[in-house]
């Protein structure tokens, strides 16, 4: 166990430290990126962009920039570009709302995707199932952009069944929090819905033709039984890992257009500004903050594992 | 009689036509006895077991024929009724012991959910009889071994957890689905004691289900012998290996390894394939592989005092020796 987290670790820093080098990189080559040229305004002089350069340092060597930057990022004095803001701040700030929404959308997204997963898996080839494929479909199909500019137009414009968008703290009115969040979380959760449900209902099938299955028939377990303590449980170990990719990708910074289309001043709102803007700073810092919270919970979703597989222990040479 | 199958079919309606994995199968089982149905692969053995028990759920498979047991028809059973029928009263241990526990429960507890599935028992209860359970099929350190998962175990000894498991209903009959098949040949002679015991102290009826004539002579009663979806031969075991009428029969015996005759440069082998169970011969369904076929052959001979076969009682005595050992024909080449 010690050696696993050991391992995990010197992965993740491996992991953060490319991640880093590649944004800081792409940033380099992107045409008219050039962070002094846009301060400097309209009409700058030549000496105004190069004053305003050797204020950002960007007059040095390209690898000393990256060493500044890190060593910003790693004291927390990294601050934007275009707003003079610190960057750590400003993700903290978002952090709260980024939160809200993703645990919301998250609970909302696994506990109607088990549903919809087990219905469809028990009820193979039949109306059920057909139905709720067809949904699965739709939901994976239909862009969080258009599904949240639909969902805005007819209930809270034409039909005034929930506020209009942006973030209430939950410590301010956890009633009002809630409501203002009820289309966000429905709409970043109909994608993940979708693709869950069809993986475990996959899982499901294949489990259902398992020997231990007809063990536990045979043993005379009543069917629900049967159905949720050996099918079902035995097939939720994809979808744990599954999980922990994305829910730590929507926590670091990947709900941008549901935060973008719903106003919610999140990680991922901040993240589409500074892209909006060529914001070095911002993006990096971002960045990191979600390679992390990917890593992470890719690491403990290995731990996870662990629990509910017991054929895996962690830190063991795998048997051959 | 403990268990009566008369007329057993089981079909599956597959996008090339209906295959009849199981066609007319006949056969009792008395108090205490161990029954052998012995086949080839395909010949509708396991498909039978399972079927006795309602596990071929498969959604394109018809059943038709009764299963008798204490009075009720289980092919008339709905699940609800059938709980109390599995694992109660009928227990099943299955071909592949790697695959038929849980990975993922630990093997008391596997024991345990069974027991609280039928009766009404405390946690602490259950395990204890789980741990009474796996000492007395020879597992050691039962205190400790239930705790363990099943990956944890060997193969003999995950066999003897699904045996340990079976019994723990105390029920009247066994079935076991080639329960050695996957085992090396000295486990499978401790598997087989195992259930000979149970047999003789407990008086455990036992369905064996197996492709294997010397699994069959180590502790079987009585053997049916099926080929093609169909029993061909159902006999005492000393009738059968001594007396056999069928020429299948004598197609298995004379196909077995002897070590008390002198080695053949090759063994023999039954020539040809298994019909197709999509559109079966419409006769003996062992005609085409048999050398002593004769024009009554295209007509379906009749199950007839445990023997499906047209020829002459004494035709067949004659036929079926081979330089003094029972076999089908001498020197096939293939």
């Amino acid at each position: 166990m010690f050696r696993f987290v050991a391992r995990r670790l010197t992965g993740m820093i491996a992991v953060l430290f490319a991640i880093s080098v590649i944004v800081f990189l792409i940033f380099n080559v992107i045409p008219n990126s050039n962070p002094a040229i846009r301060i400097a305004g309209k009409n700058a002089n030549p000496e105004l962009i190069a004053r305003v350069s050797s204020d950002l340092g960007l007059d040095q060597p390209i690898w000393v920039q990256y060493l500044t930057l890190m060593k910003k990022i790693f004291t927390g004095t990294l601050t934007s570009y275009a707003s003079a803001q610190n960057v750590t701040d400003q993700i903290w700030r978002g952090l709260p709302a980024t939160l809200s929404l993703t645990i919301g959308a998250a609970v909302l997204w696994m506990v109607l995707a088990v549903v919809f997963g087990y219905l469809s898996a028990i009820h193979s080839g039949k109306f059920t199932d057909r139905a709720l494929t067809i949904l699965s479909l739709v939901g994976i199909s239909m862009p969080v952009f258009w599904l949240a500019a639909i969902l805005l137009y007819f209930l809270t414009f034409k039909v005034q069944l929930f506020p209009t968008s942006s973030y209430v703290p939950l410590t301010t009115d956890p009633l009002r929090w809630a409501s203002h969040l009820i289309l966000p979380w429905l709409t970043l959760a109909v994608l993940y819905v979708g693709f869950y449900s069809r993986v475990l209902r996959s899982n499901m099938l294949d489990v259902m033709n398992e020997d231990y299955v007809r063990t536990a028939r045979a043993k005379g377990l009543p069917e629900r039984q049967v159905r949720i303590r050996h099918v079902l449980r035995n097939s939720m170990i994809p979808i744990v890992t599954l999980f922990g990719l994305d829910f730590g990708a929507v926590v670091g910074g990947g709900a941008i257009l549901t935060e973008t289309v719903f106003n919610i001043n999140g990680v991922g709102l901040y993240a589409g500004r500074a892209i909006g803007s060529l914001d070095l700073p911002p993006l990096v810092g971002v960045t990191m903050f979600g390679a992390f919270f990917i890593v992470f919970f890719n690491t403990v979703v290995d731990i996870l594992y662990a629990f509910l597989d017991p054929r895996i222990r962690l830190g063991e040479a795998a048997p051959a | 009689m403990m268990l009566s199958v008369r007329d057993l079919a089981v079909r599956f309606a597959t996008d090339g036509g209906v295959v009849r994995a199981v066609d007319g199968v006949s056969f009792d089982l008395d108090k205490g006895e161990i029954l052998a149905i012995v086949g080839e692969s395909g010949s509708g053995k396991s498909v039978t077991a399972q079927t006795l028990l309602g596990l071929t759920r498969a959604p394109n498979a018809t059943i038709t024929g009764t299963v008798e047991f204490d009075g009720q028809d289980l092919t008339q059973l709905d699940d609800e009724q059938f709980r109390e029928i599995r694992g109660k009263r009928i227990a099943m241990i299955f071909q592949d012991p790697m695959t038929s526990l849980n990975p993922v429960y630990r093997v008391g507890d596997q024991i345990v959910e069974m027991i609280r599935a039928h009766r009404k028992v405390s946690k602490k209860e259950a395990r204890d009889s789980a741990v009474d359970l796996l000492r007395s099929v020879g597992i050691p350190n039962p205190e400790r071994r239930v705790h363990n998962y099943p990956h944890e175990f060997s193969g003999g000894m995950r066999q003897r957890v699904m045996i340990a498991m079976a019994l723990a209903l105390d029920p009247d009959v066994l079935i076991a689905d080639e329960p050695t098949t996957a085992l090396d040949v000295t486990v499978q002679a401790q598997i087989l004691r195992l259930l000979d015991d149970l047999n003789r102290e407990r008086g455990l009826a036992v369905v064996l289900i197996t492709h294997d004539l010397g699994v069959v002579a180590e502790i079987a009663d009585r053997v049916a012998v099926m080929y093609a979806g169909q029993i061909v031969e159902d006999a005492t075991l000393d009738k059968l290996f001594y007396d056999p009428q069928h020429p299948y029969t004598w197609g298995l015996l004379g196909s077995l390894a002897r070590l008390d005759q002198p080695r053949p440069a090759r063994l023999a082998q039954i020539a040809g394939m298994p019909p197709s169970l999509l559109n079966p011969p419409t006769g003996c369904r062992f005609a085409a592989r048999c050398p002593h076929e004769f024009d009554k052959c295209a007509e379906p001979p009749p199950l007839v005092d445990g023997d499906r076969c047209w020829l002459d009682p004494e035709d067949k005595r004659r036929l079926r020796d081979l330089d003094g050992r029972i076999g089908l024909q001498k020197g096939v080449a293939s």
